[in-house]
């Protein structure tokens, strides 16, 4: 029973860190006041560029380096989401398109990026594209001495890939940043009043600019996640598939919170793959399926039931700015 | 950062009062031309030659009367579908979930069409399948609009997560209670011949209907004192209030059409092009449907034409895969770059740029 609750709660980690990363990025962004729905396009970005970019360095050098090709994969897919990130804040930043529309299209955008390149790459590869064991090794679970070999807890806590301790770092800092930075306050003045952060003297356009970026970057390394991790470094068509989704979710379940975000990561990461630990005799599997769907939408109606003003969205979510119509 | 304002920026831009329809259209045109340049770029770093890659396309699509029933076949429930989501789009209620409305809708059609044609004839079982198909899909459409009008529940996520439940409904039928007799992988049967819809002029009649449902959709938006709500509560929901509409029966109303129309799509995919229901009864449509919507601005005729367009880049992207061995979902990817063109584009229309220096105009 507790090994299997430990195994449970291991894999639930593991599966809710892509789902922390997209929500993480989509929190940045939503705090600068846009809501971008194209994290799923975003992820999708990530995943195949961060795939090709290891793949690609392993074949051009001819004993590859895990960490550097780790590194490139994380470099590239920072990159893809932040291009991706780039045509939503063109559009709705300076030529003023409809947020969700830019968003929506940006999902279809990077589905379409995502599956296209990798079919492709896989085609010349001759098949399938997948990298080489030096780089599946640098995103297998990590051993720190002594941490690790500490009973119970070391599995628990201190043997996971690095990417888990990334995203958790970043949910640190961005809690310290939003809460105890002026660069972090000003942002979120930006995300509930632009036209008051603009009269104080911030910089409106380049706030936004910059957190949709940012956040579009991260949630391109959430999407590399998915298909070096996820899938260990094989590309698999549609590998995304519904990530990018719950991840928007969590962002309204986190309360817009990056610290609380990595509670429900856990628990949706704990939903989507119970049913390889938990079997309820007479459930088909498919209908198990739902679970994660289910609760989604369980929780989104219970949080909108009683909305409290401390927990909601940045007020000028889903509204471009626009100085002369102020 | 007051100081550096100082600067005059390289354009300023000035809201246009009015534009003459024709140079609105010419801006849309250029930046649609723009996305194909675009497009063949990408094309071009691939290593083909875009004109003979589009040429492929269109002939592919056109050519010959079997690959143009197939083309048309594609358009019907992209037209439908985005005839349905533009109901709900109107009043700026973002329902992503006609993935999962057309599924919902094609099982009902499948319960009768599966199991009850031995009982009734065509006709009724035709009629008994879309009664099914559009009242699961308005029914599946309408649980969301409740929750929005009540409690103004995110219908954007909650319709989106609907899809996946309804996947995987269909997939648990495929697995269990639905599956084929006789066959070793999850499948469900097939709609015996006399029951599919009759072909007119090689197609299903769904065309028709989809034509039909052109027209309607234009009186009801622009017409009807139902349509006028709809446009009002999309402007805005306290104008609506106070102009005494209640904008939560607007919701759930227009809603339920919404996901009725879906779900006839459903039926028409199940009874009309399927016979059968799979995870790809549904195929991205909701999702294409959404950009049909948008690129038309929510007119019906305008939804016309794009459909057949956008069916047009569908089946002409599987002619350059075996052509050119160039991936499918290429079509995909330039339904997304021409959409960002179209939506960039909008801004030149509402606005005018004057670059620095020049005299002050003020239009």
């Amino acid at each position: 029973m507790l090994s299997t609750l430990n195994g449970l709660f291991i894999a639930a980690v593991l599966a809710g860190t892509p789902l922390l990363l997209g929500a993480l990025g989509e929190i940045l962004t939503e705090k600068s006041g846009n809501t971008n729905l194209g994290v799923e396009g975003m992820m999708f970005m990530g995943a195949i560029t961060g795939l090709a970019g290891s793949y690609y360095y392993e074949q051009a050098s001819g004993s590859p380096n895990g960490v550097i090709s780790a590194l490139i994969a994380l470099a590239v897919s920072f990159a893809a989401g932040v291009l991706g990130a780039l045509i939503y804040s063109f559009l709705t930043i300076s030529l003023r398109a409809n947020q969700n529309v830019t968003g929506l299209t940006l999902t279809i955008f990077g589905t379409g990026f995502g599956n296209f390149f990798g079919e492709y790459i896989g085609q010349k590869a001759g098949g399938y594209v997948a990298v080489g064991d030096s780089t599946k090794n640098a995103f297998s679970s990590i051993h720190i001495p002594l941490l690790s070999d500490i009973p119970v807890l070391g599995p628990l806590l201190f043997q996971y890939n690095w990417m888990v301790y990334f995203a958790i770092a970043i949910a640190i800092a961005m809690t310290w940043f939003f809460n105890r930075s002026r660069v972090g306050l000003n942002l979120r003045s930006v995300g509930e009043d632009p036209a008051t952060a603009d009269a104080a003297g911030i910089d409106v356009r380049k706030y936004k600019y910059a957190a949709t970026l940012i956040g579009g970057g991260i949630c391109g390394i959430g999407g590399m996640y998915m298909s070096m991790v996820t899938t260990s470094g094989v590309w698999v068509h549609g590998c995304v598939s519904g990530y990018g989704w719950l991840a928007v979710a969590l962002v309204i379940f986190a309360t817009w919170s990056p610290a609380r975000g990595m509670l429900v990561a856990l628990v949706f990461g704990g939903l989507t793959i119970m049913r390889m630990y938990v079997s309820i005799t007479g459930l088909p599997a498919q209908i198990y399926d739902m679970l994660p769907y289910v609760a989604t939408i369980l929780v989104l109606v219970i949080t909108s039931m009683r909305q409290s003003k401390e927990h909601a969205q940045p007020k000028s979510c889903g509204t471009n700015y626009f100085r002369e119509e102020r | 950062m007051n100081q550096k304002r100082v600067k005059e920026p390289l354009f300023r831009m000035v809201k246009r009062d009015a534009i003459a329809p024709k140079k609105a259209w010419g801006i849309r045109g250029v930046a649609f031309l723009l996305s194909l340049v675009a497009g063949g770029l990408l094309i071009l770093t691939l290593g083909h030659n875009p004109v003979s890659v589009y040429k492929s396309m269109v002939v592919g699509a056109w050519g010959t009367s079997t690959v143009r029933y197939e083309t048309i076949k594609i358009a019907i429930p992209l037209l439908i579908t985005a005839i349905g989501i533009s109901f709900a789009f109107k009043m700026k209620f973002w329902n992503i979930g006609a993935e999962g409305q057309i599924l919902v809708g094609a099982v009902a059609a499948g319960a009768f069409g599966l199991f009850t044609a031995h009982i009734f004839p065509k006709l009724p079982l035709v009629i008994l399948m879309m009664a099914a198909g559009m009242m699961a899909g308005g029914l599946y459409g309408l649980l969301p609009a409740v929750c929005k009008a009540r409690w103004g529940t995110n219908e954007t996520l909650f319709t989106l997560m609907l899809n996946y439940i309804a996947l995987a409904f269909v997939k648990y039928l495929m697995n269990g209670p639905w599956k084929a007799e006789g066959s070793s992988f999850p499948k469900i049967g097939m709609l015996v011949q006399g029951a599919r819809l009759t072909k007119v002029f090689g197609v299903h009649w769904g065309w028709i209907l989809a034509l039909v449902l052109v027209v309607v959709s234009f009186i009801y938006f622009n017409k009807t004192k139902q349509g006028y709500e709809i446009s009002i509560v999309g402007e805005s929901n306290e104008t609506a209030r106070y102009a005494g509409i209640s904008v939560g029966r607007v919701f759930t109303r227009t809603m339920f059409l919404s996901g009725a129309l879906c779900g006839l799509v459903g039926m028409l995919q199940f009874a009309g092009a399927d016979y059968t229901i799979t995870e790809g009864t549904a195929g991205g449509v909701g999702f294409t449907a959404i950009t049909v919507a948008w690129l038309a601005k929510m007119n019906p005729y305008g939804m016309l034409v794009v459909a057949v367009f956008i069916a047009m880049l569908e089946r002409g992207a599987n002619t350059i895969q075996t052509n050119f061995k160039i991936p499918a979902s290429a079509a995909d990817l330039l339904i997304g770059i021409i959409l960002f063109f179209m939506l960039g584009c909008e801004f030149f229309v509402n606005f005018k740029l004057i670059s620095k220096g020049k005299e002050e105009q003020h239009a």
